[in-house]
């Protein structure tokens, strides 16, 4: 089995500092808006954009996470059984921007499910989608409006994001195949 | 034990849901794990969080059709298996057994299959001959979850005054639970012996010689008649309601005596916990096991017994329906 690293610890902070400002320019209101981060790595990835608009344009913007277990329809199909973890959205989501963070999009069925479950909190005013790696194949008519890095994918092979903060303790981001 | 140790790790968590959706059923708690029981706890209080949303409904189960059958009356346990259905966009229908074919004479079994032949995915049961759901379970393809079986098991009202005590202690290591009353003919009380005995909660159990069963000292309960000694420092007292129905048999003198001897009220509760948590499964009979005031008191988690039953069986549901549409050996000719 191949693997082939696209993206090192340095290209991923690169990558989100850029993302950062993307996401700086889209916010009109902080008061008026949140970031929403997919479980588990679209929650790091909120994170750390959460951080940079601290620290470098000065505001705060508050957080969710996003367990979108309950809404997928592929539970009866999964041999893996997901185990369900709470959703965090202390904040009343009617009104506001949403920002919406995953770690890779592909077919998209994700991010329907996680816009479902929003709109069943409230009726946000918009929600934009921001990702890190866009690797194609999508199945549903859903498009990013900011992204880390485009890859050309086969469906055969598998992106895996690794983070510092997990297991592994690195930043990485690499494509593996057959 | 803190409630970080009640927090199972992913591996734990992947296990239990795995042998849950190889059980296929929900029968009761004797045969569960730890882990599997504190998986699905821990699934409760994610579907708790989406009742104080606007919209108290996700599609988890959409296609999927539920059916209660219940043998016995019962109104709190189906409404709650029914909302928990529908909360989960399953398709819920309520097979009345009085006005149908059972009072012809149909038998269970068959009763069964023709409802599966509808297309039901859940038979949520309700029997009042201990084993019926187990006998079903092995007969039929839908998954079957006990509602309450003759005095063997009443899973779920176990899950949920786990929960209960879970959401409000935080621990369960060392804490001393009460079970009060009619012990012999609770399937309630034993479901939560096993539930607690496993989770480590210390379980007394108390009433009338008659109404308790000396067996259950291997259940690894402690065993009182002495309802002032067994409430001392008590952080939990579960209390049964008095079967007025199955009282028939002369199992104590009277209403009265039971009330004087066994009746949990406002002086008696001073001899618990300040913190003690009073549970009780429902319907209370006021004046009888519980005073009025202690009902209503701050002590008493008997409504949010009620909400968490909801989110339990949501729960329940949920960790099971890997299982549906899973095929199963199914005898022939077994009736």
């Amino acid at each position: 089995m191949s693997e082939k690293e696209v993206l090192d610890s340095r290209g991923i902070e690169k990558t989100i500092a850029r993302m950062a400002d993307q996401v700086a320019a889209l916010v009109q209101d902080p008061g008026q808006t949140a970031l929403v981060g997919i479980r588990s790595y679209g929650v790091t990835v909120a994170r750390r954009i959460q951080k940079i608009l601290e620290e470098k344009h000065g505001y705060s913007v508050p957080l969710g996470i996003l367990d979108i277990t309950m809404y997928r329809d592929d539970l009866h199909r999964l041999d893996q059984y997901p185990v369900m973890q709470p959703t965090h959205l202390e904040f009343d989501l009617t009104g506001r921007t949403l920002l919406l963070f995953d770690d890779v999009l592909y077919t998209g069925r994700t991010v329907r499910c996680a816009m479902d479950q929003l709109m069943d909190y409230g009726r946000p005013k918009t929600i934009r989608l921001v990702v890190l790696v866009d690797r194609g194949h999508r199945e549903l008519p859903i498009q990013p409006d900011i992204v880390g890095l485009t890859l050309q994918t086969s469906a055969e092979e598998k992106v895996m994001v690794h983070f510092s903060e997990e297991e592994s303790g690195e930043d990485r981001v690499v494509v593996t195949g057959r | 034990m803190s409630e970080q140790d009640l927090m199972l790790t992913d591996e734990e968590a992947r296990d239990a849901a795995q042998s849950i959706v190889r059980r296929k059923h929900l029968l009761g708690l004797e045969e569960m794990s730890r882990e599997e029981i504190l998986l699905i706890l821990q699934t409760t209080r994610s579907f708790k969080q989406i009742f104080t949303r606007s919209v108290k409904k996700v599609p988890t189960l959409r296609g999927k059709t539920v059916v209660n059958l219940f043998f016995e009356n019962s109104t709190r346990t189906r409404t709650s298996f029914e909302l928990a259905a529908k909360r989960l966009s399953a398709d819920v229908v309520n097979f009345a057994v009085s006005t149908s074919s059972v009072t012809k004479g149909e038998t269970l079994l068959d009763t069964a299959r023709t409802i599966e032949a509808m297309g039901a995915d859940f038979i949520v049961m309700r029997h009042r001959a201990s084993g019926a759901p187990w006998y079903l379970s092995q007969r039929i393809r839908a998954s079957v979850l006990n509602a309450g079986d003759g005095t063997h098991e009443h899973p779920t009202q176990g899950l949920l005054d786990a929960y209960t005590i879970m959401e409000k202690k935080g621990r369960f290591e060392g804490l001393k639970v009460v079970i009060c009353g009619d012990i012999v003919h609770s399937r309630v009380a034993r479901s939560n012996i096993w539930a607690l005995t496993k989770l480590g909660a210390k379980v007394t159990i108390v009433g009338p010689r008659t109404l308790i069963p000396r067996s259950f000292a291997e259940y690894g309960v402690t065993i009182s008649y002495d309802l002032k000694e067994a409430i001392r420092d008590a952080d939990v007292i579960n209390l049964l309601r008095i079967q007025m129905e199955r009282q028939q048999r002369n199992l104590f003198p009277s209403i009265r005596e039971y009330r004087l001897l066994y009746q949990i009220n406002e002086q008696r509760l001073n001899l618990a916990r300040p913190d003690v948590l009073i549970m009780h499964p429902g319907p209370i009979n006021r004046g009888v096991e519980i005073s009025q005031g202690v009902a209503d008191g701050p002590a008493s988690a008997i409504n949010e017994q009620v909400t968490n039953g909801v989110a339990v069986r949501m729960a329940a549901l949920y960790l099971l329906v890997g299982a549906t549409g899973v095929e199963q050996e199914v005898p022939e000719g077994e009736a």
